[in-house]
């Protein structure tokens, strides 16, 4: 069974084995508004937990996509840097950013389940 | 100090607004539908805008008024007709830009539109140059809305008989609930569209007219988007002290009877730019890809120079992709020169286009 936890930048991280797939959450996408561009890392780059893997604009501003764990970068979601309107209305599946083989599986113990996170983002939007 | 309201607040919190603070007012940026949404809206069918944090001042007076003004803005204000509109600037000594305004002859005098920011710097400048000579109001019991896009016309129309018959960039007095509105086919959208002058105590009931014929309150998240793929400049950004009309490339904002004369305030530096050509001018970057350059992205040439920098940029949602304008070197100001944009640490190719990215869709009429 995978395991889904989530970070206080707004990023979920869903793990299979040693492979996590991550994404940005609902709540990300709402405070982001129309997410008209994303860059993603390259495949086969490191990423260090909490260091900077992409970047996503709105028609507002942009934002920083980090990474909630360290690892090596396997696949990336290309659909959402060809149409980043998915990202908008699927966040927390088919729009995933990017897998990681996972370096440490003790940073996973670092992230929020979901109704820490729930909370955390209606403390921290309101 | 604190931030003030418009008399539309409640009716912006009734349809799910996100607010800001621009300009020292509680502004909507969005509603529920969000940017995107908004922006073709506008295009397709009918947006209104609450611009009512703008200045509106309205000067009083008569021929005195006409010379006096002639004194200050670069425009031919004798032979403007009456309730005809002109875009143009306050400028300073050295033609630097103080506000870029929209300055309607009305019978009793000067209707002129001020941008938010600007507004109580304009009158002070204002009042000195005209040294309490003609009485000047900046009104704050009016309210002002902009209704814009395709189905505008017929819309407004409805609400307020009679405003279909206006010409491009011209005005006049109408009624709504026995009420005087003062109404120009004029916006920043690159659409046909209107603004609407109106009492703080009846612009509720108006938008909320408007709103059961079919238009939609849009946010200036997509004011911005809309003006910027129209090509238009917004003051703070691609305007300011250190620019000049003519570097801003606004020339034709300029009457030439009065640069024959030179007799306005920032004549000298007008005319000298006039002759002699500009070191830096405004052009349209065309981004390629996807990548977004926003404001205070560097420019560079071919051969690595840094050559200017972007004052605008987003994602335009009608010409889906980016767009962006900014002032380069004026040796790279021609169409189609191949630039690149520095963001995030990388050089991101880009070409100088003309204006606007998007096709406006005016009416006919006299301007």
């Amino acid at each position: 069974m995978s395991i889904v936890k989530y970070s206080k930048e707004h990023e979920w991280i869903q793990v299979d084995g040693d492979i996590a797939t991550i994404g940005i959450t609902k709540h990300a996408t709402e405070m982001l508004g129309d997410i008209v561009f994303a860059e993603l890392p390259e495949k086969g780059s490191n990423v260090e937990k909490d260091g900077t893997a992409g970047v996503v604009e709105s028609t507002k501003a942009a934002s920083d996509v980090y990474t909630p764990v360290s690892g090596e970068v396997v696949d990336t979601n290309q659909a959402i840097v060809d149409d980043p309107s998915k990202i908008n209305q699927d966040p927390e599946d088919s729009a995933w950013f990017f897998k990681l083989k996972i370096k440490d599986p003790s940073e996973m113990d670092t992230l929020m389940n979901k109704d820490d996170y729930d909370k955390f983002a209606k403390e921290t939007s309101a | 100090m604190e931030t003030k309201k418009t008399p539309l607040y409640q009716l912006h919190q009734d349809c799910n607004a996100k607010f800001v603070e621009f300009a020292g007012y509680q502004m909507p940026i969005q509603y529920s539908e969000g940017i995107v949404e908004e922006h073709k809206f506008t295009r397709n069918h009918s947006g209104i805008f609450d611009v009512s944090h703008m200045g509106q001042l309205f000067i009083y007076g008569g021929e005195d008024l006409i010379k006096d003004l002639e004194k200050i803005f670069p425009l031919d204000l004798k032979n403007l007709k009456l309730n005809h509109s002109k875009y143009s600037f306050l400028m300073d000594k050295d033609a630097g830009i103080h506000d870029d305004l929209i300055i309607t002859k009305t019978n009793e005098g000067f209707l002129i539109i001020l941008n938010a920011a600007c507004k109580d710097n304009d009158l002070k400048i204002l009042k000195e140059l005209l040294k309490e000579k003609y009485k000047m109001v900046l009104d704050e019991n009016r309210s002002l809305i902009a209704i814009q896009g395709p189905k505008s016309s017929e819309i407004l129309d409805d609400v307020v008989n009679g405003v279909k018959d206006l010409n491009f960039m011209s005005g006049n007095w109408f009624s709504f609930e026995n009420q005087k509105v003062y109404i120009t086919r004029s916006g920043y959208t690159g659409e046909d569209g209107f603004e609407v002058s109106i009492a703080n105590d009846f612009v509720d009931k108006l938008t909320r007219e408007l709103i059961k014929k079919g238009s939609k309150l849009i946010g200036l998240g997509a004011r911005d988007t809309l003006r910027l793929e129209a090509g238009l400049c917004l003051y703070g950004h691609d305007l300011d002290k250190d620019k000049t009309p003519v570097e801003a490339n606004l020339k034709w904002a300029i009457s030439k009877i009065r640069i024959s004369k030179g007799d306005f305030i920032g004549s000298d530096i007008i005319i000298k730019q006039l002759n002699n050509g500009v070191s830096k001018i405004r052009v349209g970057i065309k981004p390629e890809g996807r990548i977004i350059a926003r404001e205070k992205t560097k420019i560079f040439n071919q051969s690595d120079v840094h050559i200017g920098e972007i004052t605008s940029g987003t994602f335009g949602p009608s010409v889906n992709g980016p767009v962006a304008m900014g002032y380069v070197e004026n040796q790279f100001s021609k169409k189609n020169t191949k630039v690149f944009l520095e963001v995030r640490g990388k050089k991101h190719p880009a070409s100088v286009c003309s204006l606007p990215f998007y096709k406006k869709s005016y009416v006919k009429g006299v301007n």
